[in-house]
């Protein structure tokens, strides 16, 4: 794990190599031996200096989140992380140079390390990634990254770096002050550590100096007061208080910036602590790495099947999403052909890439010759003979049943026998549609989000006969394209329309019964939605909203229908020509010289009424509804995972990450106590509120 | 409970609190021990007579820390056996210091008190002991934390008040301070502040600007709005108050309380000590109050104050003939009107803090002397004074001349 070489100035090389692990990250296990070994070189006083660095790419990728998960109490929280401090103050006061010899990517706890040395060298590779992440998954930087750090850039630079977890490459780390130096090599970075060692034999850490100030300014000064105020406000304005690390990390810069660094350390500690026993972040380390990583790798994948082959993809419409498909798929350097009856859509529809291309290249981030390479995998046709050759093809024609049909059969004569045809449908139940196929079997959905070329998520939706081939495929090629892919069965909506839905018609429900439109839009914001449930709605227009929920009743009744949603999406469509943004009026008005606002007209059409709910109730409506439609497409087989429900759910439709997705909410909350609230809710609202069976008895939906 | 008898009242002039007003060259001890020393001259004051001093000061560091009103009384030439107190209460401090001085008469603890405040803005800026409330994150984070001219921009948005109603308002104060000081009005209880040459450095209200108009002032950019929309503080206030989808951002320095330099102090004693001094009461206090109501929208504590005050006089708003409300933002005032249903006519007569400016910690000392001497030049009877004051409190308190 850690090997010693002393070279023939008496510097110590200590190199990092966690032989165990896919990459360097620091467990127990490397926190204990890191101690010992750090004792052992600062009690030999022959030794001149430390350089400590890695036999990897990486420097070190961060902290074990294993590790992490395992902690159950504060006590063995405090127990291995204070060993790390101690070895850390240790170099730091040792007395001798200490230089961190960074070999590529250094994140969280490597970073820390590296903070923890009296100069940093990182070699100038340009995807190294040099920053602390911890606030992503709900954490902050425990080994010391929230006080060393702004004592090194001062305060107001380093929340930029410890609120956001935002990562540089080692240029830009240089520039802003995260490393010290760049070397060009292996050899070249060991050179510049031992010329450091040996121009500075003598070294004290600047903070470990009795005249230490604060770069930029002490916590208790005017330049503090300016600072500190903002920074907790603009925190609050993005996390709404959903989110604990960002407030913790604050708290942490703030208290331990004004008591010296040993100290400094012992207030980090507490809150770090208390982060990694909060369930909002063992939720957020859960979905948003482990969870997503499953997901990315493939974990729903039929293990037999072997790799797909894909030489070529159809793709059929050159719309919105089908030309955002064609995109992401030349992106991945596989040919597509994209089809459509019109020659200027086809034209539009490849303009698309070259217009989102043109933009990376305005951004540096890609090059004219790339984007030709891509658009040259990009041909067009109106000849459904076209479809020839392509092991899959995506359906990405408007919703309309008999044109599925005819394109679906005019592929299926000339694709090869084993190809796989996919609806990018996100209404039309599979199994339906796949009746006009002829071969039903290798007959699959294929969700993307609009628009394609942002959105990571795509839902594969299992047909009653789709087989595991078709599956296989089509988490071969979502992989390909780089999104992230959910399984599910089909059922009208699927999983991601159906529970998403909900969202919007509570919003509706809440508007009909005379809660201020105010009050509904902060609620959605302030549970940590990205908009308020009209401005989604008007989004996805009132008019789609309204047709949905009419071939809804057609198809199973009027009771299957929300009866809020109906009344009030036919008297907008019919009466008000209020179809949402796309008709400059829907719940806002969309003034052409001025910002969007809530529509005054709403309150005439649906009066505020005087007495307005508890804020903690709307909040609370609008997102247990989703959750509760969530626990019914487990229960009705529609998902199969929590892993499912939770990735699609942050990645699909935005549902907060603070809660670790939609079943991440439950758990949140506790099952039982969940289903007391629902019980609740029921009483006052109604049946959609009732709790899902599946919660009967239910401790955990994880365990 | 002994009745509280106001004996006199003394104000300086407000300098204008930056480097090039006239008092920023003065230290705030110089000007605590100008009232002082003016309130024991004019009533050629025995000071072993006088308990305590009990001065408002609300940025107590660097020269207005260590208890200034212990220093100032030393400084100033009181008796030893005289004590000090420094409180403060943020923009009640001055008001706050009468109160706790009264409360101390009622009860008979003590007999004779010089209760007001200083604030030398130029010197020691507003925010610069810093706080828990504003600075630490954990604490602004629980409590919704906004800077006043959010409050105050909120008040405006939730009431409907428009820039024109808060700016015509301001234009009012400018207009009736003028007319004020050109018919010598606060004559009474004016010291200007004389160098040791006996030199004067200020003798009248250094902020006014007469001749100000809606459309002088429709020209000054609001100052809230990049704190509330770049700095976060406008989602700060909404999610508090969740019926509001923008803060409306109309004031500027123009419709808000001035930032001055200055000091003032009250003599308020029972009948006994007056009569041991050989000197007359000119009003008695009927009642105080102190209220704290909501902290992000902060500024609405002057309507259940003063409804809490006109309740233990046995009073309601129609009796009282003349009210002072300090003007820390135009918002405040519009809605302190129609929230206790006040004739505007009564109110702030001789304009306020718009004009005249808000030394935080000496105001409600000086709006107190102000309703006194009006009270007295248009021989009316009962007066009321409040402020609103940061964290949501609010002060009021109910004078009758005698």
């Amino acid at each position: 794990m850690m090997k010693i070489h002393l070279d023939e100035n008496n510097i110590v090389i200590l190199t990092i190599d966690c032989e165990k692990k896919p990459m360097n990250v620091i467990d127990e296990e490397f926190v204990r031996t890191f101690h010992q070994k750090i004792e052992e070189i600062t009690s030999d006083e022959t030794n001149t200096g430390l350089i400590l660095t890695s036999a990897r790419d990486e420097f070190v990728a961060g902290g074990d989140l294993e590790m992490l998960r395992s902690i159950k109490t504060a006590e063995d929280c405090v127990e291995v992380t204070s060993l790390l401090h101690k070895a850390l103050r240790k170099i730091e006061r040792w007395g001798k140079p200490a230089v961190a010899a960074l070999t590529g990517t250094t994140l969280g706890g490597g970073y820390e390390l590296a903070l923890g040395c009296h100069h940093r060298i990182c070699i100038n590779k340009p995807k190294a990634k040099i920053g602390l992440p911890e606030v992503t998954l709900g954490l902050l930087p425990g080994g010391g990254g929230t006080q060393r750090l702004p004592r090194m850039i001062g305060i107001q630079s380093s929340l930029l770096y410890l609120t956001t977890g935002k990562q540089l490459n080692p240029e830009k780390a240089l520039e802003v002050g995260l490393i010290d130096a760049l070397a060009d090599s292996e050899g070249d970075l060991i050179n510049k550590a031992v010329e450091f060692i040996k121009a500075n034999p003598a070294i004290t850490q600047p903070w470990d100096d009795k005249k230490f100030r604060l770069p930029g300014g002490e916590v208790q000064s005017p330049k503090g007061y300016q600072v500190i105020p903002a920074s907790t406000a603009m925190m609050n304005e993005k996390t709404h208080g959903n989110y604990l690390a960002p407030k913790n990390i604050l708290c942490a810069v703030y208290e331990g910036c004004q008591v010296p660094i040993d100290q400094a350390l012992e207030i980090e500690l507490r809150y770090f602590t208390e982060l990694v026993l909060n369930t909002s972040s063992k939720n957020m380390i859960r979905t948003l790495f482990y969870s997503i990583n499953e997901c990315n790798k493939g974990e729903a994948r039929p293990k037999d099947v072997p790799a797909s082959k894909i030489s070529k993809v159809g793709i059929l419409g050159a719309g919105m999403m089908g030309s955002g498909i064609a995109y992401a798929t030349a992106m991945a350097g596989i040919p597509c052909v994209m089809k459509d009856i019109s020659e200027e859509t086809l034209e539009k529809g490849k303009a698309y890439s070259a217009k989102v291309l043109d933009k990376m290249i305005e951004r540096g981030r890609c090059t004219p010759e790339k984007k030709e390479e891509v658009l040259s995998l990009i041909s067009t046709t109106t000849d459904p003979q076209d479809m020839k050759g392509c092991d899959l093809v995506i359906e990405a024609v408007i919703e309309d049943r008999g044109l599925k049909a005819r394109v679906t059969q005019e592929s299926e004569a000339v694709m090869p026998e084993d190809g796989i045809f996919a609806s990018n449908t996100s209404t039309l139940p599979i199994t339906g549609l796949a009746k006009e196929s002829k071969r039903p079997d290798q007959f699959i959905g294929l969700h993307f989000f609009s628009p394609v070329d942002k959105m990571p998520l795509v839902e594969i939706i299992m047909g009653e006969k789709s087989n595991e081939k078709a599956l296989a495929m089509c988490i071969d090629y979502v992989r390909a394209i780089k999104k992230t892919p959910i399984v599910v069965n089909d059922g009208r909506g699927f999983y991601t329309s159906r529970v998403f839905t909900t969202y919007v018609s509570e919003g509706i429900n809440l508007i009909t019964e005379g809660v201020s439109p105010a009050i509904i839009e902060n609620a959605g914001k302030m549970i940590g939605m990205p908009v308020g449930p009209l401005a989604v709605a008007d989004e996805v227009s009132i008019d789609l909203i309204y047709h949905i929920i009419k071939q809804t009743m057609e198809d199973l009744g009027t009771e299957a229908v929300d009866k809020a949603t109906l009344d009030l999406s036919t008297r907008f469509v019919e009466e008000l020509g209020r179809l949402g943004r796309k008709a400059g009026k829907g719940f806002y008005d969309y003034p052409s010289d001025g910002k969007k606002h809530l529509s005054p007209e709403l309150s005439t059409l649906y009066p505020v009424s005087e007495n307005q709910p508890e804020l903690e109730e709307v909040k609370d409506r609008l997102l247990y509804i989703q959750s509760i439609e969530t626990l019914r497409c487990l229960e009705e087989n529609i998902l199969t995972t929590t892993r499912d429900a939770d990735v699609g759910s942050i990645m699909g439709w935005g549902f907060p990450a603070w809660t670790g997705g939609t079943i991440g909410f439950v758990e949140y909350i506790g099952p039982q106590k969940f289903k007391e609230r629902c019980l609740e809710l029921e009483r006052k609202f109604g049946k959609r509120f009732s709790p899902p069976k599946i919660l009967d008895g239910k401790e955990s939906f994880y365990i | 409970m002994k009745t509280v008898y106001i004996y006199d009242a003394v104000r300086t002039p407000r300098g204008r609190g930056k480097a090039d007003g006239k008092l920023h060259t003065v230290r705030p001890v110089h000007l605590a021990k100008t009232v002082l020393e003016s309130i024991q001259q004019r009533n050629n004051l025995d000071t072993a007579l006088v308990n305590d001093v009990i001065l408002g000061c609300v940025t107590q560091v660097g020269e207005q820390g260590g208890c200034i009103a212990k220093s100032a009384a030393l400084y100033a030439g009181y008796a030893d056996s005289v004590s000090g107190f420094t409180l403060n209460r943020f923009c009640g401090s001055g008001l706050e210091a009468i109160n706790q001085g009264a409360s101390s008469i009622m009860s008979g603890y003590f007999d004779m008190i010089v209760a007001g405040g200083v604030e030398a803005m130029s010197r020691i800026p507003i925010g610069s002991d810093g706080g828990a409330w504003m600075i630490d994150p954990d604490v602004a984070t629980k409590t919704h934390f906004v800077p006043q001219g959010i409050s105050a921009d909120l008040i405006a948005t939730l009431a409907g008040y428009t820039r024109t109603d808060v700016d015509s308002f301001a234009v009012e104060s400018q207009k009736k301070a003028t007319l004020a000081w050109e018919e010598n009005r606060f004559q009474k209880s004016i010291i200007p502040v004389i160098d040791q040459n006996g030199m004067t450095i200020l003798d009248r209200d250094e902020h006014i600007r007469p001749g100000t108009t809606v459309e002088s002032l429709s020209g000054l950019r609001p100052s809230f709005l990049e704190m509330g929309t770049k700095y976060g503080f406008d989602s700060v206030a909404t999610q508090k108050y969740p019926q509001v989808t923008e803060i409306n951002h109309i004031h500027h320095a123009g419709n808000s309380s001035g930032i001055v330099d200055g000091a003032s102090v009250v003599l308020i004693g029972n009948e006994e000590v007056g009569k041991k001094a050989g000197i007359k009461p000119r009003a008695k206090i009927k009642s105080f109050s102190m209220v704290s109501t909501e902290p992000t929208i902060m500024l609405t504590g002057p309507g259940p104050a003063t409804e809490k005050a006109l309740k233990a006089a046995g009073m309601t708003i129609d009796d009282i003939d003349l009210i002072e409300i300090n003007e820390a933002f135009a918002s405040v005032v519009l809605r302190f009107i129609d929230e206790v249903g006040a004739d505007i006519s009564k109110v702030n007569v001789n304009g306020g803090a718009i004009a005249m400016g808000h030394p935080l910690g000496a105001t409600g000392a000086m709006l107190l002397g102000t309703v006194l001497d009006e009270l007295e030049r248009q021989n009316k009877s009962t007066g009321l004074v409040t402020l609103c004051i940061g964290g949501g409190m609010g002060i009021a308190t109910i004078i009758e001349r005698v």
